[in-house]
């Protein structure tokens, strides 16, 4: 009896370990795919899906008003709006994209966790956040209403939710092609699990719901990607051997400097000046981005008090600087180990789909694939496959709160009950999730789009951050200034973009002209980033030189009308006494000097 | 109506960390005696075997920590 339920025993672990599989069809390419899973790691991707499932079924029951389906009841601690905060953005098409970024250009792609997030997160912390806070609005284009007015708040509204499906179905697209690639799953199955899961879980836990997957979604990313920096370097030898083997393979090149390349752009594979990386990225881009999407203001609006909030907002910004451990690392690690343990050059995209080699977005999941056996190489596919999950989730209860609230209930609905728009939120998570996946078909058959796709949010996220602040600190901003400051950095941002991929009796998408680009970038040497660095910049100041002159020339609101709004009318609420080590501003204050210092260190 | 007392995020986060944990420290055992075939870099480290255990402690200190339904001692009048 004994032995038999031995040998069943071993014959379940071999076929649950041993066995290599890989389900579907082959890739597209009919060509490499880089990871073979085991039944055991499919079953760490199942035990995920369901935990999420169960997750939302159980929040149903705490999401019945609008305030707790769209805000989470306003009951968010610290630290979960902190991890949500971050989560929101730690997507895997931005764990795999920056690594590719670390392999290409060394350490400059370390700046998005750096002086391209930091700066903008404390910013929000301190100076954005009472004011959101205080307005008790439930979105940022509600802030736009209270402060600019009705045709402000529509047009974001609008260009808010016709973005956020986009780019929701843009991730999906990505998951279900990288599955693809790495695992060789089938497209549409990739597609159709992971919405079904993602609509049922949003629709019924609302806001709730995707933060707490989110937060669940932090720890697998971490768990399922640190051995990865662990082992490599390991193998690599400690930090000095890893730069000395970079150093030695490229010589001539600078990839282990955060500033010391950026004096021309001439020195540095991205064509980037430093003013490009300090006004672009650390300005216009960042502050954009994290100081005005709704998709990472909602998580920390959502917190039970104004201290919360900023705490949870200060906490974001220390998670957000430890990224570069499992993004840029690996990156580096890649140019250190893949070549000289493997002989492995990754490539261009083109190249690489030219050639049969591998490009640099495959350096994360090789590296993946070299150090993580059957079960850990699981939880990495699940990790990855939390990250898109949790991207395309945090799109749709984002969009669901502003269609419900900015659209629907201002332009179609005015005066109905609170369930219904709790109910309209539910019905439009469903409909955003439909919306994704036509747009994710459409960006599957027509490639093109994707690269718009992927600018699209800074079209509309910069010029909001510009008016934004200005009707923030800025009493005598109107609201013909706000709105027409808006438009008019949406159409500079849309122009530019036009622009720079307009040639001599065509248009080509894909490409950078570069007597154009010398236009906006400064030299014809810019690559795709530096062109949306400064692209950005020059979106941002028409954005607010139009709303300052358009004010000027408008009535403005009166000092009642602006209270609690505008800086200089709004009064702090007392929340009792705070000891110095508990107050936000003091964390901020530290977090901004450690960012100095690792500036310093990798000078 | 007062809502039920809401389970907390943590407790589900230990739940899934506890099962991940099982099932890869049980592949770390039995790959020290049957090691994987793939080319695996560091394998003799044994990195399932000791990350298992670590998902394993995580998830059950998160689990014991914030189990919900732990019985509370309601407050001395």
């Amino acid at each position: 009896m004994m032995t038999s339920l031995k040998r069943v025993f071993c014959t379940l672990l071999s076929v649950l370990v041993g066995t290599a599989t890989s389900l579907g069809n082959p890739t597209e390419h009919g060509s490499k795919q880089l990871m073979s899973i085991t039944p055991l790691d499919l079953l760490i991707v199942a035990f995920y899906f369901v935990a999420v499932l169960i997750i939302g079924f159980y929040l149903k029951r705490y999401t019945k008003t609008g305030e707790e389906f769209f805000m989470a009841g306003r009951k968010i601690t610290a630290w979960v709006a902190g991890l949500s905060f971050i989560s929101a953005n730690l997507s895997s098409l931005e764990t795999m994209g920056w690594s590719a970024m670390a392999y290409q250009y060394g350490m400059l792609g370390a700046h998005a966790y750096l002086i391209g997030a930091i700066p903008a997160i404390l910013f929000l912390a301190v100076v954005m956040m009472p004011f959101y806070y205080i307005s008790r609005t439930h979105s940022v284009p509600g802030y736009l209403k209270l402060r600019y007015g009705e045709a402000s708040r529509s047009l974001a509204g609008i260009s808010f939710s016709f973005m956020t499906v986009l780019v929701c179905g843009v991730n999906m697209f990505a998951m279900a092609k990288v599955m693809q690639l790495l695992l060789g799953w089938n497209f549409d199955v990739c597609i159709w699990v992971s919405s079904a899961t993602v609509a049922v879980y949003v629709a019924l836990g609302g806001l709730l719901s995707a933060v707490f997957n989110e937060v669940l979604q932090f720890f697998l990313i971490w768990l399922g990607t640190l051995l990865v920096p662990i082992l490599g370097m390991i193998e690599a030898g400690g930090w000095t051997k890893m730069l000395a083997s970079i150093n030695a393979q490229h010589p001539g090149q600078n990839f282990t400097s955060l500033w010391a390349n950026l004096g021309s752009a001439a020195d540095n594979p991205m064509g980037m000046h430093w003013t490009g990386m300090v006004f672009g990225l650390g300005l216009a881009v960042s502050f954009g981005y994290w100081c005005t999407d709704f998709l990472q203001v909602q998580r920390v609006m959502a917190a039970k008090s104004l201290r919360t909030a900023q705490n949870g907002t200060v906490i974001g910004s220390v998670l957000k600087m430890l990224v570069p451990v499992i993004v840029t690392i690996p990156g580096l690690l890649g140019l250190a180990v893949l070549t000289q343990k493997e002989g492995i050059t990754l490539v261009p995209e083109s190249v690489a789909q030219a050639t049969g080699g591998h490009s640099f977005n495959e350096v994360l999941p090789l590296m993946m694939a070299r150090y993580l056996g059957p079960g850990l190489l699981g939880l990495g596919v699940t990790a990855m496959i939390a990250g898109f999950m949790s991207g395309m989730a945090g799109n749709v209860s984002a969009f669901a709160t502003v269609w419900t609230y900015d659209v629907y209930r201002p332009l179609i609905r005015k005066d109905a009950s609170d369930s219904h728009y709790v109910s309209m939120g539910r019905w439009s998570s469903i409909g955003g999730v439909f919306i994704a996946i036509l747009t994710a078909y459409a960006a599957k058959f027509f490639s093109n789009i994707l690269v718009f796709l992927q600018v699209l949010v800074m079209f509309f996220i910069i010029p909001l951050f510009g008016v934004v602040i200005l009707g923030m600190l800025w009493k005598r901003a109107t609201a013909a200034g706000g709105f027409w400051g808006f438009l008019a950095g949406i159409l500079t941002s849309v122009g530019e973009f036009v622009y720079v991929h307009v040639f001599p009796g065509y248009f080509d998408a894909a490409h950078l002209n570069p007597d154009h680009v010398r236009n906006i970038a400064m030299t014809p040497l810019a690559q795709d980033m530096a062109v949306n660095m400064y692209s950005a910049l020059w979106s941002l100041l028409v954005c607010v030189g139009v709303t300052v002159l358009v004010s000027l020339v408008t009535k403005p609101k009166t000092r009642e009308e602006l209270k609690d709004l505008v800086y200089g009318l709004t009064k702090i609420p007392d929340e009792g006494p705070t000891p110095w080590y508990k107050h936000p501003n003091f964390w901020a204050g530290v977090v901004f000097c450690v960012l100095i210092a690792v500036n310093i260190i990798f000078w | 109506m007062e809502s039920p007392r809401q389970i907390e995020i943590w407790f589900f986060i230990g739940a899934l960390l506890f099962v991940y944990g099982v099932l890869i420290t049980g592949a770390g055992i039995y790959h020290l005696v049957n090691p994987p075939p793939e080319q695996i870099a560091l394998r003799e480290l044994h990195s399932d075997l000791w990350w298992g255990v670590l998902l394993l402690v995580l998830g059950s200190v998160y689990s014991t920590r914030f189990w919900p339904w732990r019985r509370r001692v309601p407050p001395e009048s």
